[in-house]
């Protein structure tokens, strides 16, 4: 199908002297606006009581909307590298608050499948090419510091969850005046609902003005005062092009899915039970020396460290390297879990300490992926081997709160759980850990007969390109 | 953040544009200050770990 003319990528080419400044704030409006996806827990209890229905049952909107993520990021990433970033954000913009709309109505009617259409299937496809669009432009715009500019789009994942989370409660409180935010009360199902329809319609506003300000640059651009030829220099950094379709032949994709993986389900094994791990972790009988209102604190370090993390390591990455880095994440992570596990409820501010940095570690995994992947795979279809490789994140979303869930309830009733009873589950996550660790030794440049052919149009570099810093 | 313009046409006949600093300026205060605000709630938040 034909694109809009408005949406066309040669439409989209920046003109000589562009600023290339404009582009973090145009991939930060959409990841911002994506990034709700990690507050789904603000409306969670009132959704099981409008639904009369289970946690479990609201708990796979979520679900589906990871799934659909991953899956629509791979099947939808050549599509996205092909029409270039306006195309991608307008129609994930499309999705994503199509997803608000009929999800929003599913809670108006009372009708549990159209959420799931809407949130789940419409919102996860939103996701997945939302996610996806901006980085494989960003790495064009930053060929000097890609680290640094998909580490400033994907911390926008993990803020758009810090905005949402509270703006959400105080729209609830708004919509239903008996809902004050506190513990204990819940607001009625129209007032979700329409927090649904007043997202949906900020989130239109927002990823829009990402997509109308969202330039690609000009074949051959390059920064002032950037040598393309001091990339061949480092190691691991191609200056070859390998297309999506032999890059997933190549085992070098497969170790990075593997690191993805292992890294995302280790750090998912903290997220998911943040707020009662903490608890049982210094829990004496029946009471716990951490309050609940502490404990909800303990999820806003989580979760500022988890978006710290994403822009600061993968910044670093682009100074030590990207191999280097994920030795970081995957081995100090390895060794942070088992201090976790074994001295960790000795003092709260160890526990916090050591979990934070762990979800640093996680964050920074995410953010630090697509730098990789260029470096091996090159610029031609980074995005859309990016997206392929976010089924590790649909798979470590499913193996991840499966493994901490099937273990915690061999262990006892929530509620009685003590530190010990977390060890199997925390070691588990530092085996995961160690097989990412290995995977990401054996991470070898990419052989030469996957590289695409030369042709001259391809590599003649287009003359007197003005640049922006 | 400067921005190499130059006044002369580039060989391939485009006018060189300058993106205008107060597009940029309004570019990352939208996006900015929402994110100020959701730190800000956030911090508030964490901090009841070490209050409450």
């Amino acid at each position: 199908m034909a694109l809009p003319g408005f949406l066309r990528r040669e439409r989209i080419v920046a003109r000589p002297g562009f600023n290339r400044w404009l582009i973090p704030p145009a991939a930060l409006a959409v990841h911002l606006c994506i990034g709700q996806a990690y507050a789904t827990s603000v409306y969670k209890a009132a959704l099981v009581e409008d639904f009369g229905t289970s946690q479990t049952a609201i708990g796979i909107v979520f679900s589906i909307a990871i799934v659909m993520l991953g899956l629509s990021a791979a099947l939808f990433g050549t599509w996205v590298d092909r029409n270039g970033p306006r195309a991608a954000m307008f129609t994930s913009a499309c999705f994503w608050v199509s997803g608000f709309l009929v999800g929003g109505l599913g809670i108006e009617t009372g009708q549990l499948w159209l959420l799931y259409l809407g949130y789940g299937v419409l919102g996860g496809i939103g996701l997945g090419i939302g996610y996806i669009s901006p980085v494989s432009t960003l790495i064009k715009w930053f060929p000097d510091r890609p680290g640094l500019a998909t580490g400033m789009a994907i911390m926008g994942f993990g803020g758009g969850a810090l905005i949402a989370s509270p703006l959400s409660r105080q729209l609830m409180s708004y919509y239903d005046p008996a809902y004050d935010g506190t513990a204990g009360t819940v607001p009625n199902g129209d007032a979700v609902a329409a927090l649904f329809f007043t997202l949906g319609a900020v989130y239109l506003v927002f990823m829009m003005f990402g997509a109308f300000i969202v330039r690609v640059p000009a074949e051959g651009w390059r920064p002032d005062g950037f040598d393309p030829s001091t990339v061949k220099q480092k190691a691991l950094v191609t200056t070859e092009s390998v297309s999506a379709k032999n890059a997933v032949k190549t085992p070098q994709f497969w170790l990075l899915w593997t690191v993805l993986f292992c890294n995302v389900t280790a750090g998912i094994g903290i997220l998911e039970q943040a707020s009662p791990m903490i608890q049982d972790f210094f829990r004496t009988g029946d009471s716990s020396t951490v309050a609940a209102t502490a404990a909800a604190g303990f999820v806003g370090v989580l979760s500022l460290f988890n978006m710290a993390g994403r822009f600061a390591w993968s910044t670093t990455s682009d100074f030590i390297g990207r191999k280097p880095i994920y030795m970081v994440y995957l081995g100090g992570g390895l060794v942070l879990y088992v201090l976790l596990a074994t001295v960790g409820s000795s003092a709260t501010w160890l526990f916090v300490l050591l979990a934070a940095v762990i979800i640093s570690f996680y964050g920074g995994g995410f953010a630090t992926i697509p730098a990789y992947l260029r470096d091996l795979f090159g610029t031609y279809q980074v995005g859309a081997i990016h997206g392929r490789l976010l089924t590790a994140w649909s798979a470590a979303g499913v193996a991840g709160p499966l493994i901490v869930n099937s273990v915690l309830d061999t262990q006892g009733e929530p509620g009685s759980l003590v530190a010990a009873n977390y060890r199997p589950a925390l070691f588990i996550m530092v085996g995961l850990l160690a097989v990412g660790f290995v995977a990401n030794l054996l991470v070898r440049p990419v052989a030469s007969k996957w590289h695409e052919p030369h042709s001259d149009a391809a590599t003649t570099p287009t003359p007197a390109r003005s640049a922006a810093r | 953040m400067s921005t190499s313009v130059s006044k002369d046409p580039t060989p391939n006949g485009q006018q060189p544009v300058h993106t205008p600093a107060a597009l940029i300026a309004f570019a990352w205060t939208l996006v900015g200050v929402p994110l100020a605000y959701g730190l800000y709630q956030t911090i508030k938040t964490a901090s009841t770990l070490f209050t409450g």
